[in-house]
Formats: C-alpha cells, sequence, structure tokens
C-alpha cells in the first residue's frame, strides 16, 4: 500500500533514505542538496533509521568516507551537487574503479565561477567519464523511484558500480509535489539486504584495496569496468521490469512522450521535461505533429535504443542545460553524444543544439515552442541552419 | 592476556607485513609499521595514505600485507578509516555482524598528514572515531623524489627547497603537528621513535586502548632522503632523540608527559653532520643556520619541559 | 608472475592472496648479506625488531633468532648495526672493526665475495 504525501524533490529522496536504510551516510551540506541531508539527520537523530551519519568535514571526506564503509561491507548512501562534487571529483572516480556500489542523490546545480546556486547541468556532466551510473529525474518521484532502483542496480554482482540520481536543483528539489511513497515494508523488501563480496571487515579472507597498477595491468583494470557498464543497462532494464511490477510504474531506459507518430522531436532530460510536455500538448492541438524524448539513463548511454527511438524523426533538437566549451561550436554534451550515436549508426536526422538554463536561467514554453518551431522548419528544409543556439542569454 | 613486550614473546606473534615489499634496503617506515602491528594483539584494518608505505608495499599483483588493507588517496587515510569505522560500527550495532574488537589503524607519511591530509585528520579525530593514526615522518614527500613538506627540518636540502646559490635550503623551522593534534583533546597523542622501541609500544597500546582517536606521531628515518648509510637508520633516529629535536612525549587526557629525557642533551649539529641533506649548513656563510635551528630546538624542548612539569 | 587477462585478475585492482609479496624475491638487491660470526648469538630478538623487510627467522619454539631469510634480505646491515653483541665485540677490540669481521655476530659481507 501506498499513500501520497506533499514533498519536496530533496525530502522525497530523504524518505527514501529512510526506508532504505543505509549503513552508513558520509555527507557535507551545500545547497541545494542540503535539506536532504538536514532531513536524514532528523531521522537519525530521532532513532528512525540504523545509520551511522558521518558529518564529514568536506565532500572530499565524504566520498573518502563512503569509499571506505562500502569497501567495508556497508550500504552507503550520500548527497551533494556542484562544487561539492567537483571537490570530491578524484574519489568519484576512485568509487567506481574500486567498485563500490554508492547511491548518490546529485541535487544538479551550476558550476562556479561564478557561485551560482542555482540548476544546471554542468556538475553531472564533469562526472559522466567517471564510471558512475547516471539516472536523470524529472521530478521528485522519479528521483525517489531512481534513487530506490539506484540500490539494487548498484548493487547487482555484475555491476557493483556506484549510482547518481539527478534531480534539479531548488525547481524540484525545493519545490512541493504529490508523491507516492511506497509502504516502508515494501521498499525494505525490493532493496533487499546487501551481501558484499570481498568486505574488509571480513577478517579471515584478508584482501588488499587500491594498489598501486603500473602499465601492466592498469588497462586490463579499466577493461573490466566497460565490462561492467556493458553489463549496467540489462540490469537497469531487470530492476526498472521489478520496480514498475511491484509499484506500477513505467520506468525504462528513457521516456517517449507522444514521439511514435511525431515529425520532429525535443530531447531534454529532467525538470524541464515537464514543462516541454506541456508545450508539445500545445502543440498537437494545434495540429503538429510533436513530441519528446526524455532520457532516463544517461550512463551507461543507451546509443542504440536513442537512434532507434529517433530515426523515424525529420528533425531532432537538443536541449542542453550545460555547455562542454571548446567542443564542437562549444556545444553540449547530450547533443555531442547523440550525434555521434546517429552518425556511427547511420541514421541521418538532422540534429540542432539548443542551449538553455544556465545558472538557472528560467526556460519558458514560449521558448520551448521556438525550438520546436525551428525544428519543423528544418524537417521542410532536411538542413540545421545553426548548430548551437544559446537560448535567453541576453547579448 | 597481552603479549609480554620482551622481544622474545613478539617475536612469536605472526608477521603481518611480509616480506618481499619493495621500499628501500634500511627504510624507518617498515620497521615503525612491523613494530607497531607487533604491539598491537587485536586484529587490525588499515587504510594507508598515497605514499611510499603504501606504493611500496602494494605493487599490483602483490601485497606485502597479511592484514584487510585499503588506499584510497593521498590526503585521505583518516576520513577513509572513519568510513571503516563507522560501517563496522553500524553493521555490529544492527547486528549484521559480530563484535570483533578490531583496532582501526591509518598510516600516512608526513605528506598526507602535516598537508595534504590534514583536514581528514582533523574532521575524523573532531568526530571522535576510534582509531589510532600513525604519521611516519620522514620530513619531505619521499615518494615523489624528496620535495619539502611543512614537517621539513629548517635548512635541509630537497628538491623544492634545495641548498642553492641564494636560498640554502628551507627558510621555515617545521610544524609541530603533534602539538596541534593535543589542542584537538582527544583521549591520547604522543611522539615515538622506533629506537625506542619498548617506549613505542607502549604508546601504541594506550592509544589503541583510550577508546577514541588516537595519534602517534613517529620519526622516520628516510637514507634516501636524508642521505646516510642503510645500516645507520636507527642510529641517526636515536640521534634526532637525544638532540632533542624529536622528544619523547605523550598527552593522556590533556596531560603532558615526557616519556625519554636525554641523559645528555646532544646538540643539533650532532644529527646535522651524519645527513648529506645538511651538508651546505656547515659551510661557513650558512652556519648561523645550525645556531638558529638550535635555537628553536632548545625553545621547543623548554617549553615542552614546562608543559610535562619537568623544568 | 605471467601477466593475465582482464577476466582472469579480481575486479577493482582488489588483491585477495594476503601477503603474496614473499613471491618478490628482494634478496637480488643485496650488495651485502647478513652472516652469523663467531661471537655467540644471545638471541636477544634486537635484529628481529628492527628488520625493515621481515626477513629475521625466528624459531618461537625454543625462542630462538633462526637466521634470515635471504631470499628476501636487502642486505641494509641494520642488524649488524644494532646487535649488541657486535657492540661488545667493538668495545672489547677497541677499535674499529671491519664490517665483516669474523669476531663479530653479525657480519655483513660482501655478496658475490663471500665464500661460505
Amino acid at each position: 500500500m501506498s499513500k501520497f504525501e506533499a514533498l519536496t524533490g530533496n525530502d522525497a529522496v530523504a524518505t527514501a533514505m529512510r526506508q532504505i536504510n543505509p549503513d552508513v551516510m558520509a555527507a557535507y551540506p551545500i545547497t541545494p542538496q542540503t535539506s536532504t541531508v538536514q532531513k536524514f539527520a532528523d531521522f537519525v537523530a530521532d532513532g528512525l533509521v540504523d545509520t551511522d551519519f558521518v558529518c564529514v568535514e568536506s565532500e572530499h571526506s565524504a566520498m573518502s568516507a563512503c569509499v571506505g564503509a562500502s569497501a567495508a561491507g556497508a550500504r552507503v548512501m550520500t548527497a551533494t551537487s556542484a562544487n561539492g562534487l567537483a571537490l570530491m571529483w578524484e574519489i568519484v572516480y576512485i568509487a567506481a574503479s574500486n567498485r563500490c556500489p554508492i547511491a548518490m542523490s546529485l541535487v544538479n546545480r551550476a558550476l562556479s565561477a561564478p557561485i551560482n546556486i542555482h540548476c544546471d547541468h554542468s556538475d553531472v556532466m564533469g562526472i559522466r567519464d567517471s564510471g558512475w551510473i547516471i539516472l536523470f529525474s524529472e521530478n521528485g518521484q522519479e528521483a525517489y523511484d531512481n534513487i530506490i532502483q539506484a540500490i539494487r542496480i548498484g548493487e547487482h554482482p555484475d555491476v557493483l558500480l556506484p549510482v547518481a540520481v539527478c534531480q534539479d536543483g531548488f525547481i524540484t528539489s525545493h519545490s512541493l509535489e504529490r508523491v507516492e511513497i511506497f509502504d516502508d515494508a515494501d521498499v525494505k523488501a525490493f532493496v533487499g539486504e546487501y551481501k558484499p563480496r570481498w568486505p574488509l571487515l571480513d577478517l579471515e579472507h584478508p584482501k588488499t584495496y587500491g594498489p598501486l597498477d603500473f602499465y601492466d595491468y592498469y588497462y586490463e583494470h579499466k577493461r573490466q569496468q566497460v565490462e561492467a557498464m556493458e553489463h549496467a543497462q540489462g540490469v537497469i532494464l531487470e530492476v526498472a521490469d521489478e520496480f514498475n511490477r511491484k509499484f506500477n510504474h513505467n520506468y525504462g531506459l528513457f521516456e517517449s512522450y507522444r514521439l511514435e507518430d511525431a515529425e520532429v522531436a525535443v530531447i531534454a532530460v529532467n525538470s524541464t521535461a515537464g514543462t516541454i510536455k506541456v508545450v508539445v500538448d500545445q502543440l498537437r492541438d494545434e495540429g503538429l505533429k510533436v513530441g519528446l524524448l526524455k532520457p532516463r539513463v544517461f550512463r551507461p548511454f543507451p546509443a542504440r535504443e536513442l537512434v532507434d527511438a529517433l530515426s523515424h524523426l525529420k528533425a531532432v533538437a537538443v536541449m542542453d542545460r550545460s555547455v562542454s566549451f571548446g567542443a564542437m561550436d562549444n556545444a553540449g554534451p547530450l547533443f555531442l553524444e547523440l550525434v555521434a550515436a546517429l552518425a556511427f549508426h547511420g541514421v541521418h536526422v538532422p540534429v540542432a543544439d539548443y542551449v538553455y538554463g544556465l545558472g538557472g536561467r528560467d526556460i519558458l514554453p514560449g521558448e520551448i515552442e521556438r525550438v520546436y518551431r525551428d525544428a519543423l522548419k528544418v524537417a521542410e528544409t532536411g538542413r540545421v541552419e545553426r548548430m548551437v543556439t544559446y537560448l535567453s542569454v541576453r547579448e | 592476556m597481552a603479549t609480554k613486550l620482551t622481544p622474545k614473546e613478539l617475536s612469536k606473534r605472526p608477521e603481518r607485513l611480509s616480506p618481499g615489499h619493495r621500499l628501500c634496503a634500511g627504510c624507518g617506515a617498515t620497521i615503525i609499521v612491523r613494530q607497531i602491528l607487533a604491539a598491537i594483539d587485536e586484529p587490525v584494518i588499515i587504510a594507508n595514505a598515497t605514499g611510499c608505505l603504501e606504493v611500496g608495499t602494494t605493487i599490483y599483483p602483490y601485497t606485502a600485507w597479511r592484514v584487510p588493507w585499503i588506499h584510497n588517496a593521498f590526503e585521505n587515510a583518516a576520513s577513509t578509516i572513519s568510513g571503516v569505522e563507522a560501517a563496522y560500527r553500524s553493521m555490529v550495532r544492527q547486528g549484521k555482524i559480530p563484535e570483533q574488537n578490531i583496532k582501526f589503524l591509518a598510516f600516512a607519511g608526513d605528506g598526507g598528514t602535516y598537508d595534504i591530509g590534514i583536514q581528514a585528520l582533523s574532521g575524523a579525530v573532531e568526530r571522535g572515531h576510534q582509531f589510532l593514526y600513525i604519521c611516519y615522518d620522514n620530513g619531505a614527500y619521499m615518494n615523489t623524489g624528496i620535495q619539502r613538506s611543512s614537517a621539513t627540518p629548517y635548512g635541509a636540502h630537497t628538491t623544492t627547497s634545495p641548498a642553492g646559490k641564494v636560498i640554502p635550503g628551507k627558510q621555515q623551522f617545521r610544524k609541530d603537528l603533534t602539538a596541534i593534534m593535543a589542542a584537538h583533546n582527544i583521549p591520547y597523542v604522543a611522539q615515538a621513535a622506533p629506537s625506542q622501541w619498548r617506549d613505542l609500544m607502549k604508546k601504541t597500546r594506550k592509544a589503541v586502548d583510550c577508546g577514541g582517536p588516537a595519534f602517534m606521531n613517529v620519526l622516520s628515518s628516510c637514507n634516501r632522503g636524508w642521505r646516510h648509510g642503510t645500516d645507520e637508520t636507527i642510529e641517526i633516529t636515536q640521534l634526532a632523540v637525544d638532540t632533542c629535536y624529536w622528544p619523547l612525549y605523550e598527552v593522556e587526557d590533556g596531560e603532558w608527559r615526557l616519556t625519554y629525557k636525554p641523559k645528555k642533551k646532544r646538540p643539533v649539529e650532532e644529527w646535522l653532520k651524519r645527513q648529506g641533506r645538511f651538508r651546505h649548513v656547515f659551510k661557513p656563510e650558512n652556519r648561523h643556520m645550525i645556531d638558529e635551528l638550535q635555537a628553536e630546538v632548545d625553545r621547543r624542548w623548554e617549553r615542552l619541559l614546562r608543559l610535562c612539569g619537568e623544568s | 608472475m605471467e601477466l593475465k587477462g582482464w577476466r582472469d585478475i579480481p575486479i577493482g585492482g582488489m588483491i585477495l592472496e594476503a601477503g603474496n609479496a614473499v613471491e618478490y624475491l628482494t634478496g637480488g638487491w643485496r650488495a651485502f648479506r647478513p652472516v652469523h660470526g663467531e661471537a655467540e648469538c644471545i638471541h636477544c630478538m634486537q635484529c628481529w625488531l628492527f628488520c625493515p623487510d621481515s626477513s629475521v627467522l625466528v624459531d618461537p619454539e625454543n625462542e630462538k633468532m633462526a637466521g634470515f631469510d635471504l631470499e628476501h634480505c636487502k642486505g641494509c646491515g641494520i642488524c649488524a648495526s644494532i646487535c649488541p653483541i657486535n657492540a661488545k665485540v667493538i668495545k672489547k677490540a677497541g677499535e674499529e672493526l671491519a664490517r665483516d669481521d669474523p669476531r663479530l655476530c653479525i657480519r655483513m659481507v660482501e655478496e658475490g665475495k663471500f665464500q661460505e
């Protein structure tokens, strides 16, 4: 049995964390993740969880303690944003290479400088090569659902990788929504017990973590990580399947909104996808055949599946909430990965990139409508006039 | 019944660091590790910062450690062991694993402790994790080729504080990290040296039994970085103690206690002249540096005597 | 050790055989080798206490120092430098003795030149 509660995205995640009841949480406050950890601290202080909550003195120490705890054999969770993620960057890579299944709530916020506490995706894009599984969430409900699934995904013996569940800073993390919260017992049963295979705490079998590799072995260890990523997609779908059946949801690798019979589509992640759905409905009422593809799984990147879903379209517009400075035409990362996928699989669909929302700059339905109208023009001419457009920046 | 602290009894204990590691012949660090592990009867789990000890003992696919051991990064031995200790406490509390009286240890050099690792160390002891942090202080970032750290003695030649034509070696006096750790008001802090093995082992036992965070700063001679013979390790370590450059003391629940007083306090020059890294300070134009170092050693020694109620 | 493929090694860089460094024979590093000399060993175990390489062998049942692990000993000479019987012998001789002087309890002899 479930119930509906009015919760912010952060509180929804904190609730999931309470239900998961990890052995250890090591976290450091940073806006806009802080309220998750504060709410969790309340749970700890009120004895509602068994978690040992380590109030570390920096994010670097947060992820370091998480790695130590996970290697010890504990189930571990944490949360951060932006510069906190940037500070722990060194250990983020180590968490993945040491194969520590840590689940992290990553509340997306712009990286400094200048310092900006609002939403964009520059933080998560900075760890896209780190070996973490990365899931995007449109709203608090998805963040709640994703972080529960993240436990099963990361701990799966064929995966054993850390998982970052993203949601937009302030926009969903601090907005009250109606969130379906499942029964404590059901969540507990779903995540099950963590059975670590090589815990440090197993004194009978002492082991060494984190040796020095020379050029004779480092490559092989990285190849193993590739293998884990290759298994991850299948595992993500298996876990989603089980979750969908148990909790009556519909998760997969991405969400298609009115895409099957569309002529043009926009691709966007996180909260903006919600706004886009409204615009899609409006334009459909005008008789325009438009749709949305909302990626959920960013790492491992489901290239084949995305290409298949988009190949019937006449034009695609990607909306990127971050810039890869110095990349081709200074495009955004979502665009770059998608065009590579389309090109490799020999599918020619013209794609344009729209950078938006940097540093929390609002994105309005009117601007999204413009993106669709541009795409419809591209569908007519078959040609993208301008690879990258920066929406609503003042010239 | 704890193993009696005699070499005969201790030598019966299993060797928890195997031979076949690749630290230099005569390295002080592994002597320290062996003495500390011999002094502890209980099972241990170790977090080790990047550095000579970590690199030399775990070149894949080999490990010299016969105990559970984790290396994470350079600056986070303390936060890593915090996580291991928290995992243990949590899982014992939940009944997931039995209580096993495991002693949690962190090993790091002066690089990973005084400088890049100081934040994690300070945070970990402030939070009260039950662990013993051992700094093997060889006075420089030795593993990367002898660069200066805040633990490097005044006047020493290192590759980033070289004895050059204009600047003759390191120009700053070393940080007093042991005093900094004592100021954290943790149950046990000590300064030790492997040349006084019984003192070191007694301190180790007090540290692991103190029921809270403990810190030991142990002088580790490096024949490569200090430029002395491979067989002079223990002798030169003891000279550092007898010149009062490296006093042996403990701070137990805030009480300062000197645990070794040299019968005859030797001039620091006797320690300097045995090491190639100080050769340049014996040039006439640099001799004043010896006096300055002596003055600082004396000042800190007098202060320590006062704190320990010995003056 | 033969180089293994990525499928044949544990994931995450873990090393599951504790202490397998014994298979790496650092004895080849030596320029000098410790040898028991004529002076009587009193089995004080000081050499065991100060060996950086866990290469002083011990017979725990009989509480005796049982020689050196020559497969791993790097020949640093610390054992000879701290041996109290060496100190006694040197004091008795009244002069500096060569490191390989047979009167010592632990002598350091040059590898390659030493004849048993």
